[in-house]
């Protein structure tokens, strides 16, 4: 700085906030920080994404909790009054909605970029570990938020999902009542819910977002794989503003495409829930659910001695788990090698989710 | 034994002392949580036989889902013209099965379990036969009763 200039960036406000808080540091830091310019750039944007449209989920649930009331005498109707009666009601639902499955669409491509270019590898075992828990905990709210309209579908879907969690040998049984409140979905299952989808996994979820950001600010944006050390080399962009700006536009991008999807494919009610009908033929579970529960359909009644059902929820039970580890597993890629048997095992898994949803639309 | 092993010996104590403590804390704080989310047996009515129908409601070759207690039955008028009652819950994950007229059988449209009109898994997921239960005929009504 000249002498006799005054410091624009340090008048008023500024120099108030920076007499009292570090905010020249954190000025210097996101100066500094910076992005890696490579062909697979694109796939950075996808965890903002994910971020953004997680900030319109707590946005729009919080005006949906302006007029949603629990209890399976109330729920059905209070949504139905939302989207009937109130202005923009239908809208806000809408909105929730889609931004719920494109929030987990979203957050899909980013574990599976980050799995293929291997961003996962050491220092950054934690900071996949946290990603995981947070796409577990999208799906749990996504499912617990299903159930909330009390409707026929998700009453059905809610009865297989948590009997799915029922067959878990050893704490299946008590892991059922848990979420239940008792022994069959009921009303009370519809209150649990309820407290998880507005209370509890927002907690966590924030929890754990905070120490998955914090990660990626202390380390950095992951380098493609054989770039460490060659740090000079390699084209950057500043992540203030450049990516910045850029991460907003495609913010806004995805604000479009989530209203002209809200506006013109709003979400429907259905048919209240009635726990003494039957099953309706073309049942579903939301579609980040399907290739599961077609893989079960697909399941014979026996395998080997071995309840079909328990075997292949077992089975995705531990795929799961093992996929949550896999930096560990990974041994290659900390000498900088991609492992082709990793790359073959995730096309593999990319395909068959691709193959079980797509057969699961045909045929039901 | 020396003054260093000696206090090495005593931190060690001591560590347990407050890791025990710790550990017991935790536990009369979490307990009650526990017992607290397992919601409490609620007492239901035994119900062992209940009228599920009249016999002008249900023509042969249809079905009707009907409350046995808290748990669906599912009484069956057969092309044959006899009645069977079973349990309506899908031995597979749970769903509510429903009568298919056009095959003839019990199926569930959750993962497409197919059971015969006796109530036995035929095809599909499901891995045990509905529960049978009893159907008696008492001049117009239809009563379904628990086999004994």
């Amino acid at each position: 700085m000249s002498p006799g200039r005054p410091d624009k960036s340090n008048t008023g406000v500024m120099e108030w906030l920076n007499d009292r808080y570090p905010i020249k540091a954190w000025q210097d830091f996101a100066k500094k920080k910076k992005v890696p310019l490579v062909h697979g750039t694109i796939w950075y944007y996808f965890g903002g994404v994910t971020l953004f449209l997680f900030i319109i989920q707590v946005l729009t649930g919080i005006l949906l909790l302006f007029y949603y009331r629990t209890g399976s005498d109330q729920a059905y109707e209070s949504v139905k009054f939302l989207m009937t009666k109130v202005h923009f009601g239908w809208l806000i639902r809408s909105i929730h909605s889609w931004s719920a499955n494109l929030m987990v669409l979203s957050a899909f491509i980013h574990m599976f970029s980050v799995f293929f270019t291997r961003a996962y590898r050491k220092p950054r075992e934690l900071t996949w570990i946290t990603g995981m828990i947070l796409l577990l905990l999208a799906l749990a709210f996504g499912f617990s938020g299903y159930l909330l309209p009390w409707n026929q579908l998700a009453f059905f879907a809610t009865k297989v999902g948590t009997d799915i969690v029922g067959v878990v040998p050893g704490i299946g049984d008590f892991m059922l009542t848990l979420l239940r409140g008792g022994h069959e979905v009921t009303g009370a299952t519809l209150s649990r819910f309820f407290g998880f989808h507005i209370a509890l996994f927002p907690g966590i979820f924030t929890l754990i977002l905070v120490v998955h950001l914090a990660l990626i600010q202390i380390q950095g944006m992951s380098h493609p794989m054989g770039m460490e050390g060659k740090e000079a080399e390699m084209k950057t962009m500043p992540f203030f503003p450049n990516f910045v700006m850029r991460d907003l536009l495609l913010w806004l991008i995805v604000l479009n495409v989530l209203a002209i999807l809200a506006v013109y494919f709003p979400w429907e009610l259905g048919q209240k829930a009635d726990p003494f009908a039957s099953a309706p033929a073309g049942i579903r579970p939301e579609w980040y659910f399907m290739f599961m529960f077609q893989s079960l359909k697909f399941l014979p009644a026996h395998i080997l001695g071995f309840e079909g059902e328990i075997l292949g929820i077992m089975t995705f039970g531990i795929a799961g788990l093992l996929w949550m580890f896999v930096p560990f597993f990974d041994r290659s890629s900390l000498r900088g090698v991609k492992s082709r048997k990793i790359t073959y095992i995730g096309i593999l898994i990319v395909m068959f989710i691709i193959a079980m949803t797509i057969l699961g639309y045909i045929l039901s | 034994m020396s003054e260093d092993a000696k206090g090495s010996q005593r931190r060690s104590l001591l560590k347990w002392l407050l890791g025990g403590g710790a550990v017991a804390w935790l536990g009369t704080v979490l307990y009650p949580v526990f017992r607290y989310l397992q919601p409490p047996e609620v007492p239901e009515a035994n119900v062992s036989s209940v009228k599920a129908a009249t016999v002008d409601e249900i023509p042969p070759d249809s079905g009707k889902i009907f409350k046995f207690g808290s748990q669906p039955g599912i009484l069956i008028h057969t092309p044959d013209d006899k009645w069977r009652a079973f349990s309506a819950v899908c031995t597979h994950l749970g769903c509510i099965v429903q009568y298919r007229q056009d095959l003839d059988e019990i199926w569930c449209a959750c993962h497409n379990g197919h059971y015969n009109l006796q109530g036995k898994n035929i095809a599909g997921p499901p891995p045990r036969p509905l529960e049978e239960y009893v159907v008696n005929i008492q001049g117009k009504d239809v009563y379904v009763s628990r086999k004994a």
